[in-house]
């Protein structure tokens, strides 16, 4: 064997391990199902609309408008008028649609004879507020678009006397948003989005800062102990090992808090750039939080923050070294972004069953959904997912404690496994005693 | 009363037996050698002793306290010094002590305490000094001072002078010996047999995972017609 194929082989078994293998691959998996879901974002732009229609005009133009919504939607639900909004919008949700399109008496009238725009009034059932959610009203607002186009020929073609501004932009939108029980007019589904999406990416900002900055201080804390060769005389001190776990994680949540508040203060500062081009004030819609929206938002921060730290004593139990700690941040770092990227994607209500189980399971989501909750009174969601949490913490704390009472702490694995595993474990017992 | 009651001790670490039913006890205030060689199962003993570890069968007792049934206070009588131990490198040698003493008394008795702990780890004005500025042998000073500072019912020394230079090791020895004129029982293991001869009293000789042999170091050396313990161990596991 060549003195270079020894080398080589040497570094490749020192840096091919389990513990660089794994994050790779929980990355891997995070990349696929992101994929995953623009793969769906495809599919669902590829998908006609599904709406309803009342034209209430009897004047040639709105009959165009009707033609487009024929042909390039699924109209589940057409009237001429008789039937009330409301009636419409129940069948029209009852068949899973998104918006119910009513083109009101007089619209070819104004444009033609009025010089005023047609207005079309759009009610919007918006199930969810992620990007996924928002692709199908994106369709028909370009619809709206289209119709605008082919009636401005229309009126050009004709050669009248209509006002070269009304021509060339005929429609006018009055827009209506239905959503969790809460009607919002004037508002666009695009623009309540935006708004909910920047003012709810803080909270999800906030727990990956402090996922990152106080959870790998819990780990390598625990890897700092073995490397340093300070564990074993902690362990002999008359102090309880749930005293040892609570320092632990008291103190790296200050730190963590600590810097994630220095983050977030350059962060806040950085959204508000973006926030400036929004001219959607929420609470015009009766989009508010009170005062116990805000103690629920900090319990559901404070408690999955005690689960993350707890999740992160256990895991740290396993570190052998710093360099071991580094990696075992991995698979908190990869719980905090999958909720963070289904979120972004789909509301929880609008995911599949087996989704939402995944989501409602890790405990970082809670607080990133809680604020859009409780802007909808979602109060179901938000205790039960404190409630939930908190149980996750204490059973992870249990786990921790119980941990710390066994010999796994001190050998950072746990034995009776493999015959591979037995051999080494006791080459390295033999190196101890 | 006995200081450490070992019964039977069994320590299986998977399918891998690292004690075989092993016996002894320490009187108290008696310097008590475990010996042997590398993987024999001393420090498996000690970390048993010390509560870190979990018994598989047996019976461990320190000063009548199971250490698996009541390892809290147990953990109030002893102080442990592992073979390779280190301390927190952000601290200084001082403050580490303060941070020790602090699980064991308040105020002016902390205090007393911490005098005591510089007072054996003798690093001069090095104590002020971070401790990852230390060398080896300053290290081990300073967790020495930090063992017997606390005066502890039962000391539970693993090679108490590893890393030492002979006038550092000579100094430990002094320190050691006087604690047990203080009260404190000590349990040591080591490879230095001549150290071993100067200070135990009594000592058991391990050798995978079994006591092969145990006595005082006058007793075993006649018993083996032997000139010095290094003869009297490799006679006793042939």
């Amino acid at each position: 064997m060549s003195d270079l194929f020894n080398m080589i082989k040497k570094e490749v078994r020192e840096l091919l391990t389990f513990q660089t293998i794994l994050p790779m691959l929980v990355m891997t998996l995070i990349f696929a199902g992101m994929g995953g879901m623009i793969g769906g974002i495809e599919e669902e732009a590829a998908k006609k609309p599904v709406i309803g229609i009342i034209n209430e005009d009897t004047g040639s133009l709105s009959g165009i408008a009707t033609a487009v919504l024929n042909v390039t939607a699924e109209v589940v639900y057409n009237s001429t008028g008789g039937t009330s909004v409301e009636e419409a919008l129940e069948e029209v949700k009852g068949k899973d649609g998104i918006a119910l399109l009513l083109i009101p008496e007089g619209f070819s009238d104004n444009i033609l004879h009025q010089n005023r725009s047609g207005e079309i009034h759009i009610h919007w059932i918006m199930k969810g507020a992620g990007i996924m959610d928002s692709i199908s009203t994106g369709i028909v607002e370009a619809l709206i678009q289209v119709i605008n186009q082919e009636i401005a020929k229309e009126i050009i073609g004709q050669g009248g006397s209509v006002d070269p501004k009304i021509a060339l932009n005929p429609i006018a939108k009055n827009e209506t948003i239905i959503f969790k029980g809460k009607e919002m007019e004037d508002l666009s589904p695009g623009a309540l989005s935006q708004v909910l999406s920047s003012q709810s990416i803080i909270i999800p900002m906030l727990m990956m800062m402090i996922t990152l900055t106080a959870g790998s201080t819990v780990i390598s804390s625990m890897g700092m102990e073995k490397e340093n060769k300070t564990l074993e005389t902690l362990l002999t001190l008359p102090i309880k090992r749930s005293s040892i776990i609570a320092g632990k994680i008291v103190g790296s949540a200050i730190v963590g808090l600590l810097m994630a508040g220095i983050y977030m203060f350059g962060f806040g500062y950085y959204m508000q750039s973006f926030q400036m081009g929004l001219e959607v004030n929420l609470a015009d819609f009766g989009l508010t939080l009170g005062a116990q929206d805000y103690v629920l938002v900090g319990i559901s921060v404070f408690v999955t923050l005690l689960a993350g730290l707890s999740l992160c004593m256990v895991l740290g139990t396993f570190a052998k070294d710093y360099k071991s700690a580094q990696i075992l941040i991995f698979p908190i770092v990869a719980l905090s972004l999958i909720p963070m990227i289904m979120i972004m994607f789909k509301d929880f209500d609008t995911l599949p069953l087996l989704l939402q189980a995944v989501l409602f399971a890790i405990p970082f989501s809670h607080p990133m959904m809680s604020m859009r909750a409780l802007l909808f009174d979602d109060y179901l969601l938000v205790l039960s997912g404190i409630l939930y949490v908190t149980l996750f913490a204490a059973a992870t704390i249990a786990v921790a404690v119980w941990i710390f009472k066994t010999d796994r702490l001190l050998t950072g694995r746990i034995g009776k496994k493999r015959e591979g595993a037995k051999s080494f474990w006791r080459r390295g017992l033999r190196r101890q005693s | 009363m006995l200081a450490v009651e070992v019964e039977d001790l069994v320590k299986d670490y998977g399918s891998f037996r690292a004690l075989k039913e092993i016996s002894f006890n320490v009187d108290e205030r008696e310097i008590f050698g475990l010996i042997g060689p590398n993987a024999a199962g001393k420090t498996t003993a000690l970390r048993i002793i010390s509560t870190i570890l979990q018994v598989t069968s047996g019976s461990v007792k320190v000063f009548g306290r199971d250490v698996n049934k009541e390892p809290e206070q147990v953990r109030k009588m002893i102080s442990y010094l592992p073979e390779e131990a280190g301390a927190y490198k952000n601290l200084t040698g001082g403050r580490y002590l303060e941070f020790i003493a602090a699980f064991f008394k308040d105020g002016d008795d902390a205090e007393e305490m911490v005098e005591r702990g510089i007072e054996i780890a003798d690093l001069g004005r090095r104590i002020g000094d971070k401790v990852d500025t230390y060398s080896k042998g300053m290290m081990r000073s300073l967790l020495v001072g930090r063992a017997l500072m606390i005066k502890p019912k039962l000391a539970i020394l693993d090679e108490p002078t590893s890393g030492l230079d002979v006038v550092n090791a000579q100094e430990v020895r002094r320190i050691i010996k006087k604690s047990v004129k203080e009260g404190t029982t000590i349990l040591l293991s080591s490879h230095n047999m001549l150290e071993v001869e100067f200070l135990c009293g009594r000592i058991a000789l391990i050798n995978d995972g079994e006591i092969v042999e145990e006595g005082t170091p006058p007793e075993l050396k006649k018993k083996y017609q032997a000139s010095n313990l290094e003869e009297v161990f490799t006679e006793a596991v042939k």
